[in-house]
Formats: structure tokens, C-alpha cells, sequence
């Protein structure tokens, strides 16, 4: 049976691993590849590196800690950061990456996931989707929330925007859920669940975790294909052996 | 000390390959060149991507006879495995013809998500050194939206909507649909048996 994946998330800002609350403060959590490595041994299904000042400053992800991570890691893991064309995206895969994850770049340029996924295959291309509630009561995308200076707020609709990519060939789908990122009340099970059912490629929840019984129910109520978690494991609040033991306990289909 | 050479085949998946054997004390060079993959003891082909694009690069470098006429231990991982056999309904791409079967896109309309991705568990169908220490239910690295179907070539098999072939062997050629250098220990396991063999 395929299990549902826990996916550590890694924002790296020049070189270092950082995590802030709602996407603001960041403060400095280590070096990539020793907590790369840390996770791998406690047993995450998968990883993901945000390079956080990539798409603002308008520059591409460096690639240096991208093959040192290759080396050393033997579960997938994915770059997502500043990648703007093929060229960008071939020099991160070949370095290693097993995937990479557009967001501010594809809603610039949306014809940048047909691209990527005729150069590589749709199982190269995971497109991330930054969203927030806005007043009218729709959720609606965020550009370059690396920086809050620099966030944008767009008229496009998230669902609307998770529609499109998977007809441009995203093979992959993480939806930020940016008002519950960072304060771990719970993943958005409502938008989540809105965009599992027009979502037919894996989808992976983002924003909120802050207990096992989170993780439980995305899982359960929401059905979604991974849970991507980052302050949680940082800080140690949450063991992924444990997390992993009590979702197994629970029925949920785990990778032990 | 096996001689171990990756083909050049274009995936994007080389370099990792080329790490995961690191890991395990060999270093394997990349060579499209015929007369260095004849001498390999150990020959890889490696592939991500799709299907067509592959066949046409083997095709560029020359290399199709070059695959089909070696008779030392060859795998083929995840697209390199596809490419082994006779054709693909990607893009309606004939393949090598080495092992008598044809790939099928997953069933959308099952409900099932395509690609299929993530750690799955496989199904040893026959005993073969490939798989030593590899146990029933022991979990790999799936990424792909095409399978091979289950038959006299299949090692191990996986399920998704229905059971395809997750480890293939046929005369000396090898194959594996997951990603063994993505696949924590089993999959450093099946790459030690592999260049054991």
C-alpha cells in the first residue's frame, strides 16, 4: 500500500537552514546537510529545501549545498527557490535534486510548468501555492512570500490556480496554507479538502502542524498524499519516529 | 572490485545513482562510449524522464545495439527499466525489446493519483540474489506514471490500483521501477546485490 509521506521542511537562507513564524523573523536553525542528515535517520519519507530569498531577489538557487545534500542522502528530496527556466531547473536536478517546486516564478510566467514538465516529466515538477482567506472569503494566491516586504497579494484564486498547473503538468501539488503557517494550531483541513477534491496528482498539506493528532487528521479528513511540517521538527517538539508510531497506531498508512 | 559503468542515457537521476554507489565504495564513470560499457563488469542504465526522449538519446549515442547485445549484468532504474521492454504507451514509444511486455499509463479514471509517488511496499514473487535481504512487505521509493505488468520477468511486485512489476530480471538484464538510490537501506541493499551478482 502507498504511504502517506512526512516531509520535513528545510527554508534555507543563504546556506542556512531558518524557520520564521507566518513567514516573518527567521531565525537560524543549523547547517542543511547535518539536519538533512538527521532527518533522514529519524526516518522522513522525503524533504524539501525552500530557498526563502531566492524568488524576491530575482536570482536562482545556489547549487553548491544542493549536490553536498545528493551525496550524503538517500531519500528524495526536492528545491524549490528562484527556479525560472529549464536551464535553472536541469542544473538543480542534475546536482541531485529529485524535484523541484516552483511557486512565484510559474505565476509570473504559468507556461514555466509546461516547460519544466515537457524538459523532465511530470514527476520532476511540483508547483507550491502560497494562499491566504482573504475578506471576500476566498482564498487567493500569494507571490514571493519569501520576503514579506515583497509579498504580493494576487487576484488569482488558489483552487482555481491548483486547476490550471496540474493541466500544465504539475506532478505534485504543496498548498501553503499561510494563515495557519507557523502557529501550530492544525493544518487548513477545510481548504485542504477543497483542494483534494479537484486535485487527481499527490497533494501535500503545509501550514499548522503543531501535534500528532494534526498530522492524523490531514490525513484522515482531508486525504491528502504527505504532510510537510518545518518548526515542529526543528525544534524537536514533535520526534518523526514517535509521530510515525502513533500514526501507524492510528490506521494511517505509514512507512515505519 | 566490479568494473561498473553508468550509461549516459540523459536522465536526470545520474548524478544520485552515481552517489548511491559511492556510498557503497564504487565509483562508476558515465560513458556513452560503446567500448567502455562492453568492458564494464557491471552496467547501469539509469532514466528519468520520459520515455520517447530516452529512446531517442540511446539512439543519438548510438547505443541501442550496444545495450541489447551485452551479456554482463545490466539494471535498468526507473525509466532505464521501462526502457527495457518492448514498448511504452508514452508518447507510443517502441523500447529495446528485451523483455517481452508492454507499459501502461495508470488508470486515471480509477481514481488512482498519477504519478505514482512515494514509499511503497514490495512483493518478492521469486527468489533471485537481486533481492537478498530484501524482505516481503519492505518499502521503496516509487516516482512514475507508467507500469510494466506482471510477468514470467518479474522479481517483485507493488501495488497500485491493481499489481505491476516494481523489480524485473531476464537473462542479464535487471530492472527496477522504483529508485534504489532514493530508497534508504533497501535500496543501497538491491544496488549491493546488483554489482554483486
Amino acid at each position: 500500500m502507498l504511504t502517506r509521506r512526512i516531509i520535513p521542511c528545510l527554508d534555507v537562507r543563504d546556506g542556512k537552514v531558518v524557520k520564521g513564524v507566518r513567514f516573518r523573523d527567521h531565525v537560524e536553525m543549523g547547517d542543511i546537510v547535518d539536519l538533512a542528515g538527521r532527518y533522514r535517520d529519524e526516518g522522513a519519507d522525503e524533504l524539501v529545501f525552500y530557498d526563502i530569498t531566492a524568488s524576491p531577489q530575482g536570482r536562482s538557487v545556489d547549487r553548491d549545498w544542493v549536490a553536498r545534500v545528493a551525496r550524503v542522502i538517500d531519500i528524495p528530496f526536492c528545491v524549490a527557490g528562484g527556479i525560472r527556466s529549464v536551464e535553472d531547473a536541469r542544473a538543480v536536478l542534475h546536482a541531485g535534486a529529485d524535484k523541484v517546486s516552483v511557486n512565484s516564478p510559474a505565476l509570473e510566467r504559468p507556461e514555466l510548468v509546461n516547460e519544466l514538465a515537457d524538459a523532465f516529466g511530470v514527476q520532476c515538477v511540483v508547483v507550491g501555492v502560497d494562499s491566504l482567506r482573504d475578506d471576500d472569503g476566498e482564498w487567493h494566491v500569494r507571490q514571493y512570500t519569501g520576503d514579506p516586504t515583497k509579498t504580493r497579494a494576487l487576484a488569482r484564486r488558489a483552487l482555481s490556480w491548483v486547476s490550471e498547473v496540474q493541466e500544465r503538468g504539475a506532478g505534485e501539488i504543496v498548498l501553503n496554507c499561510m494563515g495557519s503557517d507557523g502557529v501550530r494550531a492544525g493544518y487548513d483541513i477545510e481548504q485542504l479538502r477543497a483542494a483534494r477534491a479537484i486535485c487527481k496528482v499527490p497533494l501535500i498539506a503545509s501550514g499548522g502542524a503543531g501535534t500528532p493528532e494534526h498530522f492524523r487528521d490531514v490525513f484522515r479528513e482531508a486525504d491528502v498524499d504527505g504532510a510537510l511540517a518545518a518548526s515542529v521538527f526543528h525544534s524537536g517538539s514533535i520526534a518523526i519516529p514517535q509521530l510515525k508510531k502513533y500514526l501507524a497506531d492510528e490506521a494511517i498508512a505509514i512507512r515505519p | 572490485m566490479p568494473k561498473v559503468v553508468l550509461i549516459d542515457a540523459g536522465g536526470t537521476n545520474i548524478g544520485s545513482v552515481r552517489y548511491a554507489l559511492e556510498r557503497l565504495g564504487v565509483d562508476a564513470p558515465l560513458s556513452s562510449d560503446a567500448a567502455e560499457i562492453r568492458a564494464a563488469s557491471h552496467v547501469i542504465l539509469p532514466g528519468v524522464g520520459a520515455a520517447a526522449p530516452g529512446m531517442a538519446r540511446l539512439r543519438e549515442t548510438g547505443l541501442v545495439d550496444v545495450v541489447c547485445s551485452l551479456t554482463q549484468p545490466v539494471l535498468g532504474v526507473c525509466l532505464g527499466m521501462q526502457l527495457l521492454f518492448e514498448h511504452s504507451e508514452e508518447s507510443d514509444t517502441p523500447c529495446l525489446g528485451l523483455i517481452p511486455a508492454r507499459l501502461r499509463l495508470f488508470a486515471k479514471d480509477d481514481g488512482l493519483r498519477v504519478p505514482h509517488m512515494g514509499w511503497n511496499a514490495l512483493n518478492p514473487l521469486r527468489q533471485h540474489p537481486l533481492l537478498d535481504g530484501i524482505d516481503a512487505g519492505a518499502f521503496a521509493y516509487f516516482v512514475h506514471s507508467y507500469a510494466a505488468p506482471v510477468g514470467d520477468w518479474t522479481l517483485a511486485s507493488c501495488d497500485y490500483g491493481g499489481a505491476f512489476s516494481a523489480v524485473v530480471q531476464h537473462r542479464n538484464f535487471h530492472g527496477a521501477q522504483f529508485h534504489p538510490e532514493r530508497s534508504a537501506a533497501v535500496g543501497a541493499r538491491l544496488l549491493q546485490n546488483f554489482i554483486a551478482l
